[in-house]
């Protein structure tokens, strides 16, 4: 598996986060992670980024990454796209690119060619190549979803986290999201996504985890899921053609 | 009487107090900017450099431009070696919390302060100016020296705006002042970043007192003065501002230097004081407020 996670157990204050959670994601795999508000989604993915401290085992195709701090785990290949996408609003489109291609550029990795990295990551985004210099926090909120999720694809990660993608985002917007991640799965990308929208992605899903209160309690594959509709309404509170 | 002779000399004096509190209200505001830290020790900064450049200066033999260029560089250099042990040692093993660190720096400003005074002495020494040329102007004659520290301090804030907006060290620095956990997830070592920028904020801190020492003497109580005004023109500029500390820094260091010379050096912090109380009660994010998350 590229990612797999082991028995994570973590805590804000006297309160646990996260119960035993263990996952597995494979190279070209695409895992959605389902729970309700405060199930514990987003705080696995932080988890696993070494942003909030965890008990338990997180390896990137076999490397330990427990004990690393999260600009290693970063600098090791695993893009993190956060809920509320997080731009650095003062800095312009292009400066959270290099941002991204910075990661890329660290020591353990291969030499990489900035310029192809930005043209390619650019050739899913083309909204974006014309606002290179525009500040960030300007951009629409469609628009601040592909760059938040171009500047992750800067360091030309294995494995990608994604924070509700779909988060406010039109329609439209939510198909082009779709095409990239199906993309980049096609690429061999390893996809950990977290969403609450579930018609918005189960179309690009492979397997689907519930969490619930910090617990993963079923992992199923889509196709299983799909006969077995009261799955979802035990875990997320609605049905999967709502 | 003639006004303009005295306005005009007001004004230069005020351009030479603007340029110092230029260098030592960035440090202050680029610590504060980056690592939302209140840095209460940063004066003792200034105070070191100012007294390390006596040191070096005593130390240095032949003309007084050798000892002058030699504290210009390794004073800074030693203040900031202290500040990033500090980081090290004290700020850092605090996970830079904002309270812990204004405890910590208030106790680092007597550190610093004392241990000057025993080593030091409580004697004001005085640093002999670089070289006496006078520019001449119409009405009177004015020292080179301060119009130096004038060029000398623009040239540095000039030179600290390119490595901060164009450079990728600047980026970095932008990136972590914005959104610290962010820019973790992005492969950046937030602790190194803090660590250059607090030892980078005391040498803006120790250039100031090296390049106005010749005209102040050093002393070890003289940090006072620099850390209250620092503290001024950051909350007026807006915390975390540059831009905004450099405008706040020109328009206190005008003000002072011209209501000392019309009034007096008192009544010039009273307005200082009393400008802050106003922005506090008005404008209270600062005149040039910048965004963080």
């Amino acid at each position: 598996m590229m990612l797999s996670v082991e028995h994570l157990n973590a805590f804000y204050g006297g309160s646990q986060a996260l119960r035993e959670v263990s996952l597995a994601v494979g190279a070209g795999e695409v895992l959605c992670l389902f729970g309700r508000n405060g199930a514990g989604k987003s705080t696995t993915l932080k988890a696993v980024m070494g942003l909030v401290q965890a008990g338990g085992s997180v390896r990137l195709a076999g490397r330990e990454l427990s004990a690393l701090a999260a600009h290693e785990v970063a600098r090791l290949g695993i893009g993190y796209v956060p809920q509320g996408r997080r731009l650095f609003a003062e800095l312009t489109v292009a400066e959270n690119l290099e941002i991204g291609l910075m990661a890329r550029r660290a020591p353990g990795r291969s030499s990489p060619d900035s310029a192809q990295i930005k043209a390619d990551v650019l050739a899913l985004f083309p909204p974006l190549a014309p606002r290179l210099g525009q500040p960030s926090g300007t951009l629409s909120g469609g628009e601040q979803q592909m760059l938040a999720m171009a500047r992750a694809l800067c360091l030309e990660p294995s494995v990608l986290l994604l924070d509700e993608p779909t988060e406010g985002l039109m329609p439209s917007m939510i198909a082009t999201i779709r095409e990239v991640i199906t993309e980049l799965r096609a690429r061999g990308v390893a996809i950990l996504l977290v969403e609450q929208r579930v018609e918005a992605v189960l179309p690009v899903a492979d397997r689907v985890a519930f969490i619930e209160n910090g617990r993963i309690r079923e992992v199923v594959g889509v196709e299983q899921l799909r006969a077995a509709p009261q799955l979802w309404q035990r875990y997320v509170g609605v049905g999967a053609e709502d | 009487m003639n006004f303009a002779p005295f306005l005009f000399l007001a004004s230069l004096e005020g351009l030479v107090q603007a340029a110092v509190l230029c260098l030592t209200a960035v440090g202050l505001s680029l610590v504060f900017g980056v690592m939302r830290v209140v840095n209460v020790a940063h004066g003792e900064f200034f105070m070191l450099g100012a007294v390390l450049a006596w040191w070096l200066a005593s130390l240095t033999p032949g003309h007084a431009a050798f000892g002058f260029a030699l504290a210009l560089v390794i004073a800074p250099a030693l203040v900031g070696a202290v500040a990033l042990a500090a980081d090290r040692l004290i700020l850092k093993r605090l996970d830079y919390r904002p309270e812990a660190t204004i405890v910590a720096t208030i106790g680092l400003l007597y550190v610093i302060q004392q241990t000057a005074l025993l080593t030091f002495g409580p004697d004001a020494r005085p640093v002999e100016a670089p070289f006496y040329f006078r520019v001449q102007f119409p009405w009177f004659g004015y020292s080179g020296h301060k119009l130096l520290v004038v060029a000398a301090a623009a040239a540095v804030l000039l030179a600290a705006w390119y490595v901060i907006a164009k450079t990728r060290i600047g980026l970095v620095m932008r990136a972590t002042r914005f959104d610290r956990d962010t820019a973790r997830a992005f492969g950046i070592n937030v602790h190194r970043v803090y660590a250059a920028v607090f030892a980078v904020g005391a040498m803006f801190a120790a250039v100031g007192a090296v390049l106005v020492v010749p005209v102040r003497q050093a002393h070890y109580l003289m940090g006072l003065d620099p850390l209250l005004l620092s503290f001024i023109v950051v909350i007026i500029g807006g915390l975390g501002s540059i831009r905004g500390t450099v405008v706040a820094a020109i328009l206190i260091g005008f003000s002072d230097g011209l209501i000392s010379v019309f009034f007096s050096p008192t009544l010039a912090k009273m307005a200082s004081t009393l400008l802050v109380a106003l922005v506090l009660v008005f404008k209270p994010q600062g005149l040039f407020a910048v965004q963080s998350r």
